[in-house]
């Protein structure tokens, strides 16, 4: 069954979210979610680095790896792929635009290890996307992040004044809410499946 | 076998191309020339640009306190930055305050020599230097805090004030991958220009774990300093010292630079430990009680088993100070240990009378 790539792309932001549904990189989720304007930074930097590491990643893994019968690689290329990749892209938006660098380069570090980058590449691996596919369900899982990412912070800010049991502060109340974000977005579910 | 060499060759093809892509660019993107560091006002560096602040200075020598090696996580390397390096960034952003941000401090950790820069820095760091040591002493005070003596090579001395740290340059060992700074407090008095030393307790660390473990008698070591404001402050105010653990250390050497010079004050010195076994250095505390007449020691211990036989005060050293301190309008405190107990110590103190100004603390993180 071929997915239309626009199905994809919406079941990647809604159904099939990256953090809220396959609970996928969540370490700069609960780290980063302090305050909209920088989540929505980090947002950015983690849909941008999907969308080219999955371009990247797809044509070394067809047009490389495929071909030799070395498919079982793709876990130790895909990482280096992306770790040298968010590396060149921080030095050059470093070097070259100064002012994206401080809303969007000061977190390109921080993504290297995101297990969301490497689970999407390998998603596309495992579900067989073409190319077109790929690149709609890699933008379409930075997007998904990047809203729940927000939509986490915008909580985080609205919950700064209330008080909250001592124990539960911090990264406690923060699982607990995504677990209850991840209970409503269980109801996109019945819209369209891409599993 | 074929696959075996077809794999390691597309696996280190991948990577070669790739690092030398990164290598390129590190040569390229990454190469901002030659930059002009001046220091207040006055002192000239040519650096390589492209570099932390605190790297590049320490490449000339000059060392900004640091405990967290440069990884944005201890807030110690704050410097006052006039011109140059660049917006303030968000990693920064929990350790330097609304105000110090408008005076243009940054943490040197972070911001990168990226243009000519002119920084403000205290004048006595110029006087911090690296010293190489030798182990020439290493005894077990209790069994988690070692006592290490430190010789100053090719007859170097080093000019402190008592209550000052230094900064061991933690090597790469078996169990780190990396060289790290880790902070301690010098135990001896000025008088001791050749050779320091220190308190060391086991807390289960990277340079913890080296000393206890790893170093032996004989060893070279590396060593950064001095630093610090927490010093012995010359007057008449009577004086409360208060520590637990291994934060006698600067007590310490407070101590015996008044036993030194016959400073005749009255100190009254709060020591908590868990048990008895966990106090340390009582026979020396009590011979100071020889040399500084109006010197009073009180231990406490928080958790005495039966084999402690102690007839003292049980409880923490807030306890202690509840009950024996009062009226603190004209005295200094000098408090030493664990964040917990400072942060719990200052409260009581203030309300015991003792100005702000005149409490002094060091946090051992």
């Amino acid at each position: 069954m071929t997915l239309n790539p626009f199905v994809i792309f919406f079941a990647a932001i809604f159904t099939n979210n990256m953090i809220l549904s396959n609970f996928l990189g969540m370490c700069s989720f609960i780290a980063v979610s302090n305050e909209i304007k920088t989540s929505f930074s980090l947002g950015e930097a983690v849909t941008f680095v999907l969308g080219f590491t999955s371009i990247i990643n797809y044509l070394i893994y067809h047009k490389i790896l495929v071909p030799l019968n070395l498919e079982y690689l793709r876990y130790i290329v895909f990482i280096i792929v992306i770790a040298s990749f968010v590396q060149l892209v921080e030095m050059i938006i470093d070097r070259y635009f100064e002012t994206l660098y401080y809303t969007l380069g000061v977190f390109l570090p921080l993504i290297t290890v995101n297990c969301a980058i490497l689970g999407v590449s390998l998603f596309m691996i495992i579900r067989d996307y073409s190319l077109i596919q790929s690149v709609a369900f890699s933008i379409g899982s930075g997007l998904g992040w990047t809203l729940a990412i927000v939509a986490m912070a915008g909580i985080r800010q609205k919950i700064k004044k209330n008080p909250i049991p001592k124990g539960l502060e911090g990264p406690g109340i923060t699982l607990i809410i995504t677990g209850i974000m991840a209970l409503a977005f269980i109801g996109f579910s019945g819209i369209v499946q891409i599993q | 076998m074929r696959e075996i060499i077809i794999t390691v060759a597309t696996i280190s093809s991948i990577s070669g191309v790739l690092a030398f892509l990164l290598s390129l660019a590190n040569k390229t993107i990454g190469n901002y020339g030659e930059k002009t560091v001046t220091i207040n006002d006055e002192k000239d560096y040519i650096v390589e640009g492209g570099e932390t602040l605190l790297s590049a200075l320490i490449e000339e020598n000059i060392f900004i306190p640091s405990a967290c090696g440069g990884k944005g996580s201890c807030g110690y390397c704050k410097v006052k930055v006039l011109e140059g390096g660049g917006q303030f960034l968000p990693t920064e952003k929990g350790y330097v305050t609304e105000e110090e941000r408008e005076q243009g401090i940054r943490l040197s950790c972070q911001c990168k020599v990226k243009e000519n820069m002119k920084i403000e820095i205290p004048e006595e760091l110029f006087n911090v230097e690296q010293f190489e040591t030798t182990v020439t002493k290493m005894e077990d005070l209790t069994d988690k805090i070692k006592l290490v003596r430190l010789e100053f090579q090719d007859g170097k001395e080093m000019d402190y004030k008592p209550g000052q740290y230094i900064q061991i340059l933690t090597p790469i060992y078996k169990e780190s991958f990396e060289e790290i700074y880790r902070a301690y407090s010098i135990t001896t008095p000025p008088s001791s220009k050749n050779a320091i030393e220190l308190f060391i307790g086991y807390a289960g660390g990277i340079c913890t774990t080296y000393v206890h473990d790893y170093l032996k008698e004989g060893d070279p070591l590396s060593i950064v300093g001095p630093f610090g404001d927490f010093q012995y402050r010359e007057g008449d105010k009577e004086m409360v010292m208060v520590a637990i653990g291994t934060g006698m250390a600067p007590i310490m050497s407070i101590l015996r630079y008044m036993a030194e010079k016959g400073i005749d004050r009255k100190v009254t010195f709060y020591f908590g430990a868990r048990t008895r076994s966990d106090q340390y250095m009582m026979d020396e505390l009590e011979e100071l009680k020889e040399k500084l007449p109006r010197f009073e020691l009180k231990l406490c211990l928080s958790r005495p088993t039966e084999q402690c036989n102690w007839t003292g005060e049980v409880g923490r050293v807030t306890d202690l100070l509840e009950k024996f301190e009062e009226n603190g309008e004209n005295k200094e405190a000098y408090l030493c240990g664990s964040p917990p107990m400072i942060d719990a110590v200052i409260p009581i103190l203030k309300d015991k009378g003792f100005k702000e100004e005149d409490i002094l603390y060091d946090k051992f993180e």
